[in-house]
Parts: structure tokens; sequence; C-alpha cells
């Protein structure tokens, strides 16, 4: 099981890599939500896919999954929730004010303020 | 146990929410951010005092005793850097006061930068590698929302870059906590320390153990760096201060913290590779530091220099180049946060951020100029001033080490990071004077008593940190002498109370 959530993982991580490095800013977005949801589920697998009840003691079960990769998900996922919205706001506001979404028309140097 | 820890957290954090509530009412937000900033030196001030006396202090959460739960630990390091970023931060609230304008202060500034210390100092305190990801991201998102704060359009543009960069490593973070938590099993640093240490560090480890390196090397400029000189020319001098004299040196002490408690067996892979990226930094950062003519430019890459040397002085890993390293992690914190804002007041002096467009500044603007002087030649470490003692230290545990390339590198880098803020200095405040920018609207805005006074302070503790270099290295040494010994952390924390 584990290695076929790697597989599905790498994709993710492959299509996000691909995402990130394109043109529209909305793409790269995109593409970081990609990466992040690669992330989260690394995190899953990586405690091992063993079968077992939901971490809640009233299951009464013999045998429970790992209770602390979740914990860390959940955290990671409400940060890159916020993340993600500010950046969205912030691709609006640089559309309204710079005119553009195109990565390289917002290049660094200051020759076209 | 000890309830104190909690407190540099605590403090500013109380304080920024406080602070929302009071957005329009200006004056109160500034009152309050002060008195908090003073409140949090004196607890840091008790901090230190407290781990000099009686060594590491630890706290468990809820009283959880590790592995289980979070805890916080002070050691010297930690307790140093609370301090110095305390201190900081108030001489940049102090400086904010007279130069962020009114504007910015009634959406949020002075909550944001208090959100912005709790990030800081919880990253200097924590005990557990999740822990320390949560504050990095407390310290980020408020960093994102203060370099767009205001939105210029080179704001908008450069928040845009600094954000992506700052969303991928922190991916790249998580990623490396769950490979390190699928081999070993922890989360608490103390723990996996132990547990690197049975398991071997080698194969796996030495993968994961680069994978943060590029993390780390991402959020503090070393070799990875080239968001930094476009993003930190992007906001307002005084938050541009914060972000040289703080942001960077979390990611340096993380570094620091990972690379002397967890992964330090294998020196050949991951210090060597440590080495060359601080040579590549050095080398590069004087680069670009030679190449620009741009005020925000010249001291960007002067904050690369900076990190490649203490990265240096992390390679080395001898007792020596570690001292020396804590040193001059304290001395460029402070130094860099007043490198800002001086050269904040000077673009507003001259009006202008090109080299060749200012001149003669020193007849208007006396005090400002001979304290930029002193403090170029504080960066390059002449003796009375505080960046010698750390590079002889450095230097000194590189040749031990055999390190003769690296410690030429950042000899050389020390001579280029003279040379081009003593460049500034003549363009800017010799030769022809030009006529007073039309822009200032104020009349000697520049030597505003207000602005000048916060850069005196931090000034004078530049000069206190050369003079009184001796007496700082008593706790620097039992500082290096804990990132040098792993097992004294080690012990500290897993001890059974």
């Amino acid at each position: 099981m584990e290695l076929y959530m790697s597989l599905a993982i790498g994709v993710l991580f492959t299509v996000g890599v691909y995402l990130i490095l394109s043109k529209s800013l909305l793409r790269i977005i995109l593409g970081t939500s990609f990466l992040t949801h690669g992330v989260h589920l690394l995190l899953l697998t990586m405690s091992r896919l063993k079968t077992g009840a939901a971490p809640l003691l009233g299951e009464k079960a013999d045998a429970y999954v790992d209770p602390l990769p979740q914990a860390l998900i959940l955290t990671s996922i409400v940060i890159s929730f916020g993340v993600t919205s500010f950046f969205f706001v912030l691709a609006y506001k640089a559309y309204q004010k710079l005119g553009t979404d195109d990565m390289e028309q917002l290049k660094g140097e200051d020759a076209h303020e | 146990m000890n309830n104190l820890l909690v407190l540099p957290l605590l403090i500013p954090l109380c304080t920024a929410v406080l602070l929302v509530f009071l957005a329009r009412h200006v004056r109160l937000q500034r009152v309050i951010s002060t008195l908090s900033g003073i409140l949090n030196i004196g607890v840091a001030a008790i901090l230190l005092a407290q781990v000099k006396r009686e060594g590491i202090q630890t706290l468990y959460m809820s009283g959880w005793v590790p592995p289980y739960g979070i805890v916080f630990v002070a050691d010297m390091l930690a307790a140093l850097l609370v301090l110095t970023t305390a201190v900081i931060g108030l001489f940049i609230l102090l400086f904010s006061f007279r130069s962020i304008g009114e504007e910015r202060e009634r959406h949020y500034y002075y909550p944001l930068l208090q959100f912005l210390l709790v990030g800081v100092s919880g990253s200097f305190l924590t005990g557990d590698i999740f822990n320390l990801f949560v504050c990095f991201e407390v310290m980020l998102i408020s960093s994102y929302a203060l370099i767009v704060l205001g939105g210029t359009k080179v704001q908008l543009r450069e928040s845009i870059k600094y954000m992506l960069i700052n969303i991928l490593s922190s991916a790249l973070f998580v990623a490396a906590v769950a490979y390190l938590y699928g081999v070993t099993g922890a989360l608490n640093m103390a723990d996996l320390a132990q547990r690197v240490e049975a398991a071997g560090q080698g194969g796996v480890l030495n993968v994961i153990a680069i994978l943060f390196m590029i993390v780390f090397a991402l959020k503090a400029g070393l070799f990875l760096f080239f968001w930094l000189p476009g993003s930190y020319g992007a906001p307002p001098t005084a938050i541009a201060a914060v972000f040289a004299a703080l942001l960077t040196k979390v990611g340096l002490y993380a570094l620091m913290r990972t690379f002397t408690l967890i992964f330090y067996h294998d020196h050949g892979v991951t210090h060597t590779w440590i080495g060359v990226m601080a040579g590549a930094t050095m080398a590069l950062g004087a680069f670009g530091a030679l190449a620009y003519r741009d005020i925000p430019r010249i001291l960007n890459y002067n904050v690369l220099i900076g990190v490649g040397f203490i990265a240096f002085g992390l390679a080395a890993a001898t007792d020596d180049s570690l001292d020396g390293a804590v040193l001059y992690l304290l001395h460029d914190m402070v130094a860099k946060g007043l490198l800002f804002l001086l050269g904040g007041m000077i673009i507003s002096a001259a009006g202008t951020k090109q080299l060749s467009e200012m001149g003669g500044l020193i007849k208007r603007h006396p005090s400002l100029g001979w304290m930029f002087f002193a403090t170029a030649l504080a960066i390059a470490g002449i003796p009375p001033f505080s960046g010698f003692a750390g590079k002889l230290m450095i230097i000194r545990g590189g040749f031990e080490d055999g390190q003769y390339t690296l410690a030429a590198l950042s000899l050389a880098s020390s001579f280029v990071a003279l040379y081009s803020l003593l460049r500034l200095f003549m363009a800017a405040f010799w030769g022809e004077e030009k006529p007073e920018p039309a822009v200032e609207k104020e009349p000697k805005r520049a030597s505003d008593p207000w602005r000048l006074l916060p850069a005196a302070g931090l000034f004078v503790l530049v000069v206190l940190m050369g003079v009184g270099a001796e007496w700082i290295y008593e706790f620097a040494r039992e500082a290096g002498n804990t990132l040098a010994q792993p097992s004294i952390y080690i012990d500290a924390v897993l001890k059974e109370e």
C-alpha cells in the first residue's frame, strides 16, 4: 500500500513542480496546492499505513492507527490554507495594480516602474 | 520546569492580540508596544541570568514529560538570541514611530511586528522539530503581511516571489519532518538526537540531513539566496531592518541547532556541504556588493556575506569556530539591523537610492555619516568594534580545521564588505553637495532626532559588544560549549524529574 501511495505522491510532486515553473501566477498557486497535498499525504504514508481502528478510545480495538501524524497534518493543513488564501488575495491585488499575471513581466529590475 | 521560558513568546503574543483591537488609536498602540518591548527585554535578561546561574532551563508544556509533549528549552545560545531579538525589536519599534507613516500604523503594523517577534522567539526556544515548523510559519506569515503592507507596486511584485519561495521551503520542511518521523518515530529534538545516534547516521539519515540543510539554507539565504536581494529591497526601512536582523538569522540558528545536535555524526558529508555553500555565499555576496550602485542592493548582499561567515563557523565545527559563530551571530543581528536603519536614513536624506545621484551629505547630516562610517568598520571587523572578536575566532577555528581556502575567502569577503560600504559612504557623504531633495516635505527629516536615537542606541550596543567582548565571550563560550557537546543539551531535556 505504501508503494502505491508513494507513486501517487510522486505524481503530485511532479505536477506541482511543473505548474510552479509555468508563467501564469494562477497556475503557480495551483502548483503550490498540489505540492502541499503531496506533502500531507507523505506525512500520512510515512507513519506506515497499517490497519487499525480510528484513534478513538471508544472504539475499544486491539490496534489503533498512529494518531500523531494526523495531528501534524491537521496543523499543516490549516497553515497552508491560511497561506494559500493570503496568496490568492495577493495575486488578485497584484493583478489589479500591476495589470498582469505573467511572471515574465513581473521581473525584478526596477526599469518598468 | 521554569515558567519564565514561555514569557518571551507570551508577552508579544498578548500584546499583538490587544493591539488588534486598538487599530484606530495609533498613540495608544505605540505606548503599549513600547511597554511590552521593555518588559520583553527585562524577561529575556532575567532568563539569560538564570541560564547562566543554573544551566539549561526547560519547560514541559502541560507537564507532559518529553518525548511525549512539547518542550521549551533555553540553553545559553537560545537565551542570548532571545535577548538580542528583544533588544533589536524595541529599537526598530522606536524607529518605526517616525518613519513608517500613519497609514501603515492604522493597518495593523504593530500587531504584525509583535507576531513576528512571537515567531522568532518561539523558533529560538522550542525543543520540538514540528513546533519549530509552526513557529517558522508564525514568523513567515507575519513577514508576508509586513512585506506587502502598504501595497506599492514594488512590494506587490516582490512579495509574490518571497511568498512562493517560502511556501516551497515550508512544504519541503514538512516533507523532511515526515521522512525523519518515518525513520526515527520521534519529533522531540533531544529524543531525535539520541535515536539518530543509535541508528547511526548514514544512508537515508544523511539524505534527510541534506533535505533539512536545503530547507534551512533557503530560509537563511545560504547559497540558495536568489530570492533575498529583491525581496529585502521592497519594504520600508524599518521592516527591511527587522528582516535583515532577524529572519535569516532564524534559519542560521536552525542550521546550527540541527547540525550540532542531531546530524553531527557524519561531518564528511554534511559539514563539507555547509562549508561549500558558505564559501559560495561569501563569494557571490561579495560580487553582488561590488556590482551594484544602489543602497538597498549593496546592503542586501552584505547580509549574505554575514550569513556565509556564520555558516563557515558552523562548517569548521571546532570549539573555537562554534564560539566565534555565536559571537558573530549576535554581532551580525545588531549590526545588520543598524546598517539597514542607517541606509534607510541615507536614502531619505538624499531622496534617491542611486549612489551616482547623491553626495556631500556630511555637511547636513554629520552624525548620520560618522555613525555609518563606524558601522561599516564594525561589519568589516575592525578591532574596537563588535565584529572583530567573532571573525577572529571563526577564522582561527577554520585554520585549526585546516580549511585554508574558506578562511582566505572569508578574509577576502570582509575586505569586500568594507570596500563596498566605504564606497557607499564616500559617494553619499563626500564630494559635491547636491541640492536638498524636493520630496522631503519636512526639512531635515533624516536628522530627526527621534529617528537617529534608536539607531544611536543600536550603535552604542555595537561599540559595547566590541569593547566588552571579554564579558560577552563568557556567555558565547558557554553557548558554543553546548553546541560542541550535544550530550549537555540532551541530558538537560530528557532528565528524570
